[in-house]
Order: C-alpha cells, then structure tokens, then sequence
C-alpha cells in the first residue's frame, strides 16, 4: 500500500542487484518455510479502513458522552487544543531518539525543558527524559535502590496506599532480581495507611519506602517525619505522585524524598483507554548516575551555540549492556512533550486554577455523598480529589444503575481488597460540573430508596 | 602509550605497585587511551573493608565506554584517592601517578600467576590493537 | 556546498521568555462552594513559566524545525526501521471513541476497543506462526523483558533450578543481555562465524543443563538470515532450552518466514518498526509478544479474549484476562492501546498480499543500496542481505576519516545518518536500513552522497571532521555535557 516503486524501477533495481526476480534475494530461507500463507484478509483502501475503525470506536461508550467519576491512576481533564495542534507536526512525530543532536534539539531541547519542568514541580533537582508509566516508574526506583546499596539491602518498604498495579508490577520487576522483595504493613483499613506504620517498619534492611502522594485512596500526609525516619536507617524515600496535585500541594522535596515517580498522563495526555502514559521520574542530584532511562544535558555546539544532547549514556544498555542499570532503551518522548506543553500552557496560575478546581468539586461531591443515607465516607484525613464512599449495597449494582443515566460511577475496590466491600472510589476533576455531581448523589440516592422497596 | 616497569598488571588493565606490605592500585595508560575523555570516575568501596582479589572496587565512565575497576590483590582497603572523584580528567592525564585509585594493606605475599610484567603487558596491548 | 556554518540558531528556553502574570489557560469560575486547604501540607512557590498560547505554539513550533524527521527525508536509521507513517493511522488513532476512554470502564463500554485488541492480538499470532499473544509491553526492550521472564516463569513451573544461562550472539542489541540480567538469568555470548551466521561450534559446548534459552535476533544486526537457524533452535531445545525471538528485524519476515515455524518459542514486535507506527522522538512504542501454546499461560497479563460466545442475537462479549500462571504484570493497565490502533489499520490496509510486498521490497532497497555502495566501501559480510546491510565507515585511501565523520557529513547532503559503530563486531560500523517506503530516487541521491563523501574523504578529509556544517548546530561537546551535568534551566 505503502509501496512507490513501478514495475520498471524494480526491474532496474533487481538487474543492478544481479538477481532475476524478488523472490531469489530469499534464498538463506529453508525452502519450507518460504513465503508461508499467514491467513489475512486482503488489504483495505483507506476509505474502507476508515468506516471499519469508526464503527469500532463507535461501539465504545467515549466520555464526551458521559459524565466520569473514575480514576483510580487515570484522570479525566481538560486537554488545551494546542497540544493536539503542536504533537501533529511530523517533526516531532515522525522523529526517532535524539542520537544526532545536530539535526535534533527539537526534541532535545524539549526533553530538557521537560526535565527542568518535571523538577521544578516536584521540588526535585532533576528529572530523566521519562519511564514508560507510574508503574514502571516505580519498579525502575526499586531497582535503583538495589544499586544504591550495591545489593546489601534487599528490602522495599511498600504503602498500602500505593496502586495495586503498581505493587503488582514492582513485584514483577523484582522477583528473581537478587533476593529483592516488597513488603507492607498490615492493611485492614484506611487508618493503616497512615505514614507512621512505615516510620516504625523501617530498618537497617530497607532500602527504600514507597509512598503515594495523594495515594490511591486520595489521601494526602505529610512525609517530612518519615523522610527523616528514613534517612535516620539510611534508607531512601520514593514519593509516587499525581502531578496535578502537586499544583497545590507542598512537594516531595521540601519534604526530604529522595526519589519521585509518578504518572504523568493528567498532564495533557488523553486516557486512550490506559495508554501510552508518562512515568515521571525525578531525583536529588546525587543519585542521578543510579538513574536509568534517557537524560538530556545542556552544553554547547562547536560553533558555541548553547544546545542539548543525550548524557550520561555510558549507564546504559548499548554501552553496559548485562551491567546496565535497566534494559530500557527509549522514553515516552512524545508524551514527554505533551506535558512540556501543557505546564507550559497551564503555567503557574493554570496548575493551581486546575488542581484548586479539582480540590474543591471533590469535596463538595463528598459533601453531599455523605448526606445521603446510607452512605459513609471512609477517608478519616485530608484527601486531594479521590475518596471512598461506603455505600449501602454492592458498588456493581450502583453502577450499573448509574450508567443508565450515562454516569461512570466510579471504581469498585471490592475486587481489589476485600476489606472494601461495597465500596467506590470515585475522583472528582474540573470536567465534573455541580450538575453532574447533583445528578450523580441525586442517582445514588434513588438507587438506594429503589432497592428499599 | 606508556608501560611503567616495575609494576604488575592484569588482564583487565589494572596497575599494581607493591611497597612492603602496600600495594598501590589504578588503571593503565592503555585503559585510559581507550576510554578517551574520562568524564566520572568512583570507588565503591570503602576504607577498612577487605577485598579478594578480583572484587569489584570501582568505576570509570568515558562519553562512549565505561568499565568497572578490580582489585587485582587482596588485603585491606588502607586509602582512597579522593582526587579521582574530583577531577577524573586526571586519569586521562596522569593513569600511573597522580590518579591511583586505592591503596591496599596486604594479607599476605601476591599471587601473581594471573598478573603480568611490564614486557608480557606491552604485548597483551600490542595484540589488542589488531 | 561547502558554506561557512550558521549561529544564532539557539532557542530561548520557555523559562527565559516566560513574563509574571501572563496566561496561556483559563478555566470556568468554581461553580461549587469552596473547601479550606489543609493548611501544613501547601506548597510555598510553584515556579512555572507564565506564557500566552501563542508564545507557547510558537516556541514548540521553532523548536520541532531543528528537527529532522521521516516527513522531512530519508532516515536509514539501521535496526531501528524507519518508515513513512501513514497519516490515516495517526487520524483514527486519534476518534473520540478511542481517545476518551477510561481503562476501567465496564467491558460493556468498551466492546470496541477490546475487538480491536482481540483482533490484533490474532493478527500478530498470524504474522509470526504463534499461537497466543499479549499487547501490554510498552516498547521493544520492555517486550523482551516480559518474554524473557516468562521463559523464566515456565522453567520455575517445570522445576528446573539450574537453568540459568542465558546465550546471545555478539551481534546482539545491547538491551538483550540487560533484559536477561534484569530477569535474574547470567548471560554467556555465542560468536558469530565468517559468514555472519551464530558459530554452530561454539554453541554446542554451551548446550548444557545449565542451560535457560538463546536470545536471537534473525536476521540478526548485520541483516543476515542466519542459514542454520533451524539447527540452532533445534541444538537449544535438545538441551531444554527455550529459544527467544527479538522482533526487531521483523520487517524483513512479514509473509516471508514465520518464527514460529523455525523453532522460535517466544518473541516481541516492535509495532513502531514493523508496523508502521511513529516513533514520537523516542516513543511512545509498542512492544507485544506472541508465544507457543506450552508458554500461553505464563505470558504477562491481562489478555484480550472472548468472555462469552457470540449467539444468534449477540455478538460476542471481549475482555480482558489474566493468563493462568503469568509471569505478572509488566505495566498498569493493558498497554499503549493509542499506538495499537495504528498498527492495526496499518495492518489491516497492507493485507495478506501487502504485507508480504512490504519485507519484499524493504529486502530489495536495501540490497540495491548494498549492490551499489560495496564498490567504494568495505562490506564484511557479503552475501545477499534482508532489510539492512552493515558497512565499514573505513575507506582504504582516507585512513583518518572515521564512521562518525562520514555519518556527519550525510547531514550536508540532507540525509538522516545511518546507525554507526553498532553492531560492535564490525569495525566502524554503518547500519543501512533503508526501509520499503523509499522510492528509486531517494535511494539513487543517497548513493551519490555516500560516493561523493567516499571522494572528499581522500580529497579534504578535514571537511568531513568538520561536518556538519549547514545544520543549524554543529557537534556537540559532549564531555562538557556529562562534566557540567546541567540537567535542568
């Protein structure tokens, strides 16, 4: 489909090759496994694939159509319409990595505002080119840890309140890495999530503790106690963080972390049901040589002129290759750019207008959950704008009920954690009007009084 | 290329300088040349731990390449060149004298039956460059 | 063409042009009662640039023109297939129904996006003769982690403890023994003998019960089918170790030859190679792999599968699950569905037939490219390549000219360079992977490039050190970079 050549240019080229036909430059391949039938369909025009793809998307309920309430590590906002425009141009699209800086600082230069931008939100003094999302973010601080300590501390002191995906993923990466393992306090309810179980599980064997910041039931502590916890084992401390909150919220660095992970998908990046995401990667300067993934620095051309490069290069696989620190030979550049883009678009009165919007329409919908009978809100402290309610029957047959009146209800943790049962976590941002919140508690309520009688 | 006699080397282009019971340790005039701009350079371990021969006690990293440093005689750790740290470009300019990277107090006489002279280095070198 | 090289070239960061109280963003007044802020847990300062949406597009729109992209020119980037990337894909990838869609909606509210990663997942089982497939790996190297683990998996499962070894050709990428360090497994490499082919001999002693699996890239990175591969997957699985694929040259196979059937028990695409998806300046990519049916229950989760039959009024009902003894997750959620919808279209425009025309003609650019350019350059391995071909940047009359310089100087000649000094057993590597989406022409201009540098190499071979020299940067110093560390503005 793709194809430019004619007939008369492939007849050229083959004559030049010195072969007759295609067919003969194959000839390495075991004559019974040659030009195999795969079983496809024949190719489609453009046209026709276009009506196919629009039907499909069309059977999906999009959330231009409903009202959401979901989060749970996936946030619905506002996307500015200058992101689209400027991550269509071919020239960042159809780029690959920056490997010659010359014919390259577009991309460059915008990682390296990227990075700045990454850690000037985080409080942090530096920030990698991006990990493939929240979750491998976190696996690869794991990971950093263990060479932190060259191995001799094999423990990862893990919050309850972090994403299950992320725990779940974390426990992938870890397994079989040298004796590493995770574990957590005893998690019964919202009040084990509390920092101080981690200040008194923390010893000379851990080698660092994760925390979510708000963590994943929405929740926000201060870690400045357990920083100092941490630090007083020896050990490091990961903040995994919703960077929209971070609008607001006083940072992992001004509390002492060492690490700062997170998703960056609320920063401009559409859901696209669960990906390509961002994992934010940020560090204290001393630990950027334990870093893995790309980093982009400043310095100057041979004509003087300020310009970027890829650095630090020699911790990577094509140079390391079985004593790199990761395997992970690319960024999610593209995204990378997007939430240059859209923090450079937000700015610093935007981000707090958002996360400000966020905060309050959270509060005032767990507000008014908590009028209606029969429902509790399970948060005992501050939260950003994510709660649990506990609701007076099974979460499914709620959100079966909301979804007919187009509502996405929120998630369902009973499935997740037993302690939950019945039990919605629902997140609240600024595409949620005070209707759509009236209507969601308006729902809630008559699914409750439908079930009484 | 310079090869100091005197010294022990071994295969992975360390140097060893042999005092009493001190053996002096960094990496070759060979080793830095093929590197070329040394841009970080660390020890990783510290003063007081005892090392076998063949533990890992560092690393140096160019723009291209890096390599990590072995101790090719075992002992204890009696001093760490801090320069190294600080200014790695020392390695490119200085491989045997200012830039050594740990001195080690030895546990007993050497075994040099995996080390080299400065006549057998020079050829290892030599049959490397093909 | 040779000029005296430009300055001034240099970008104001976003920090530099950003002016207190400016606004690029506004949002609706807060329509609900405001809530007091938890005091104690408040940031002091948020120290963000303060620009207007115009400066804003005009900064990113400066900086994307000091790019070179596919939409600019050739891009023979070796191993890393470069080509055109049909704007159709970028366009539906980008429909409402996709794009807003929340992972953890109710399978019922996303019917169309599990179908499309249903199907896929069957037409990738297709392309390489496998029998089951997972789409969440995020990239390549992630893809090889997830199949590496779970030949990893599958041995704990059999109880086999002593397989540890994992072996890989010299030609490897370099992230194939990373992955296998990172999974736990030590790695032993294989030489490669006179004709670019894994060194039978070598390999036999390394066929023990130590042994875990091979890690192959075929064609491997030098763009040679390797003539014995059936024979060495079949040396591996005789010492009961499984054999792994890296998909990275794929686009050499597609209707050509299945994994599958040489003996391959686990692989990765890369989607933003073979299938045609952009690379994005880095990523994002898309990474799935496909296995044999003894491997389908310990592949990395969750699948896309059929929760309930089609009827005679229902379609069917799509969902997702988690293979029986997966070897985990590797990602949240199900993968880069955005990226998935692009190679679906593109797969499902090329068809049976295309697909098959598309490694046929990448196999024919590269080996006109390689038929004419070994007249003037050294070619260690000759013999008829697949999609990529590798070089010696070493030419006999210019014994100063290094790869490095020969690949700056295609700049001038506005041409992306080649992959150089990979892969590491060729001295002074050049990579040439000119992809199917070339036509005679672009292959004929850089042909006459890389002729008339093989000239000013022996001419002015100080022309060449200099390159580039109409870019609007010229090379970077990059032991200041990893000195100063200036990571951030």
């Amino acid at each position: 489909m793709f194809i430019p050549h004619t007939e008369s240019e492939r007849e050229e080229m083959l004559k030049s090759i010195g072969v007759e036909k295609i067919e003969d430059l194959f000839a390495a391949i075991p004559e019974q496994h040659r030009f195999p039938k795969l079983g496809m369909l024949h190719g489609m025009t453009e046209m026709e694939a276009s009506a196919q793809l629009k039907e499909m998307a069309e059977a999906n309920l999009s959330l231009s159509n409903a009202v959401c309430f979901l989060g749970a590590g996936a946030y619905y906002h506002y996307i500015p319409a200058a992101i689209d425009n400027l991550i269509s141009r071919g020239e960042f699209y159809t780029a690959y990595t920056p490997y010659q800086p010359e014919i390259s600082q577009g991309t460059l230069q915008g990682i390296f505002e990227y990075q700045s931008l990454i850690a000037r939100l985080t409080g942090m003094d530096c920030a990698n080119a991006s990990h493939y999302d929240g979750a491998t973010a976190c696996a690869e601080a794991g990971i950093l840890a263990y060479h932190q300590f060259r191995g001799k501390r094999k423990e990862i002191l893990v919050s309850p309140g972090l994403h299950p995906h992320y725990q779940s993923v974390m426990r992938t990466y870890l397994s079989d890495f040298d004796g590493m393992y995770m574990i957590s306090p005893t998690f019964n309810s919202l009040e084990d999530v509390n920092p101080q179980k981690l200040i008194d599980a923390v010893d000379e064997n851990t080698a660092m503790v994760m925390v979510q910041y708000p963590d994943f039931f929405g929740q926000i502590f201060d870690f400045s106690e357990l920083a100092e916890a941490c630090h007083a084992k020896g050990a490091l401390l990961c903040v995994c963080v919703n960077p929209i909150a971070l609008g607001l919220l006083k940072t992992p660095g001004e509390m002492g972390a060492d690490v700062v992970v997170g998703e960056g998908q609320p920063l401009g990046i559409p859901l696209s049901y669960g990906g390509p995401y961002l994992g934010i990667f940020a560090t204290r300067k001393e630990l950027i040589r334990k870093v893995s993934g790309r980093i982009v620095g400043q310095t100057v051309d041979n004509r003087g002129q300020k310009s970027y490069v890829l650095t630090l290069t020699a911790r990577e696989q094509h140079i390391r290759r079985e004593k790199a620190t990761s395997n992970i030979c690319s960024n999610q550049g593209l995204n990378a750019l997007t939430a240059a883009i859209y923090l450079s678009l937000l700015g610093k009165e935007g981000l707090r207008e958002v996360a400000g919007l966020c905060y309050n329409k959270a509060h005032y919908a767990a507000k008014k959950i908590s009028e209606l009978k029969g429902y509790e809100i399970l948060n005992p402290g501050p939260f950003f704008h994510e709660f649990v309610v506990k609701c007076p029957k099974p979460v499914d047959e709620l959100q079966e009920h909301l979804l007919e009146h187009g509502i996405l209800g929120g998630y369902d943790l009973s499935g997740s954690y037993p302690v939950f049962e019945n039990c919605l976590l629902i997140a609240v941002t600024e595409m949620n009007s005070k209707q759509d919140i009236d209507d969601l508690c308006l729902v809630l309520k008559g699914g409750h009084h439908h079930h009484e009688h | 290329m310079k090869i100091e006699s005197g010294l022990l080397y071994s295969k992975n282009d360390e140097w060893v300088r042999i005092e009493g019971d001190t053996a002096t340790i960094g990496i070759t005039d060979y080793a830095q040349s093929e590197l070329s701009d040394i841009v970080f350079a660390e020890v990783s371990i510290e003063e007081g731990e005892s090392v076998e021969a063949g533990d890992c006690i560092g690393t140096v990293e160019s723009v291209k390449a890096a390599s990590d440093i072995y101790t090719p005689v075992a002992g204890t750790v009696a001093a760490i060149n801090e320069a190294i740290a600080d200014e790695p470009e020392i390695i490119n300019k200085d491989a045997f004298g200012a830039a050594w990277f740990i001195k080690v107090t030895l546990d007993g006489p050497v075994d040099e039956s995996d080390l080299m002279d400065a006549a057998a280095y020079e050829k290892y070198c030599a049959e490397r460059e093909h | 063409m040779s000029t005296k090289p430009t300055t001034g070239n240099e970008q104001k960061t976003i920090f530099e042009l950003s002016s207190a109280g400016r606004r690029g963003m506004r949002y609706p007044k807060c329509d609900v009662p405001e809530t007091e802020l938890p005091a104690g847990l408040l940031r002091e300062d948020l120290p963000l640039p303060e620009l207007s949406e115009a400066d804003v597009v005009r900064h990113f729109t400066n900086l994307s023109e000091l790019n070179y992209s596919l939409d600019n020119g050739f891009y023979p980037l070796g191993s890393c297939t470069m080509k055109y990337n049909p704007k159709i894909d970028e366009k539906l990838s980008r429909l409402d129904g996709f794009v807003n869609v929340h992972p953890l909606q109710p399978i019922e509210t996303v019917q169309g996006s599990l179908l499309l990663m249903y199907e896929l997942q069957g037409m990738l089982q297709r392309v390489s003769g496998m029998d089951a497939c997972t789409l969440t790996p995020a990239a390549g190297a992630h893809g090889e982690f997830s199949g590496v683990k779970t030949i990893v998996a599958w041995h704990q499962a059999q109880g086999h403890d002593k397989r540890k070894v994992m072996l890989i050709p010299d030609s490897a990428h370099g992230t194939n023994p990373a992955t296998s360090a990172m999974s736990g497994l030590v790695v032993k490499p294989v030489p490669t003998d006179a004709r670019g082919n894994i060194d039978l001999e070598k390999l036999a002693p390394l066929c023990n019960d130590e042994l875990a699996g091979i890690m192959i890239t075929n064609p491997n990175t030098l763009g040679l089918f390797d003539e014995h591969i059936v024979e060495v997957n079949e040396m591996v699985h005789k010492a009961g170790g499984l054999v792994y694929g890296d998909g990275a040259n794929m686009n050499a196979l597609l209707g050509i030859a299945r994994p599958g059937d040489l003996g391959f028990d686990v692989m990765h695409f890369n989607l933003h190679k073979t299938f045609a998806t952009p690379h994005g300046g880095g990523g994002p990519g898309s990474g799935p792999i496909c296995a044999k049916a003894f491997l389908a229950d310990f592949i990395p989760g969750p699948v896309a599968c059929v929760l309930e039959e089609e009827t005679e009024e229902l379609p069917p009902l799509y969902g997702l699950k988690m293979p029986e003894e997966s070897m985990g997750q590797v990602r949240s959620f199900w993968g880069h569905f955005g990226v998935m919808v692009k190679a679906y279209v593109y797969i499902l425009m090329e068809g049976e037939e295309g697909l098959r025309r598309v490694s046929e003609y990448a196999t024919l650019n590269a080996n006109y490219l390689m038929a004419a350019l070994k007249k003037v350059y050294p070619l260690p391995f000759d013999r008829p390549c697949m999609h990529e071909f590798v070089l010696e940047g070493k030419l006999p009359n210019a014994p100063e000219v290094r790869a490095l310089d020969i690949a700056k100087r295609l700049m001038d000649y506005k041409f992306h360079p080649p992959t150089n000094y990979f892969p590491l057993i060729v001295h002074e590597a050049l990579m040439i992977e000119p992809t199917e989406t070339e036509n005679k022409q672009v292959l004929d201009e850089f042909i006459e490039a890389l002729l008339a540098i093989a000239k000013e190499a022996e001419e002015d071979p100080q022309l060449l050190h200099d390159a580039p020299l109409t870019t609007p940067f010229g090379r970077m110093d990059e032991v200041k970079a990893a000195k100063d560390l200036i990571l951030t503005a």
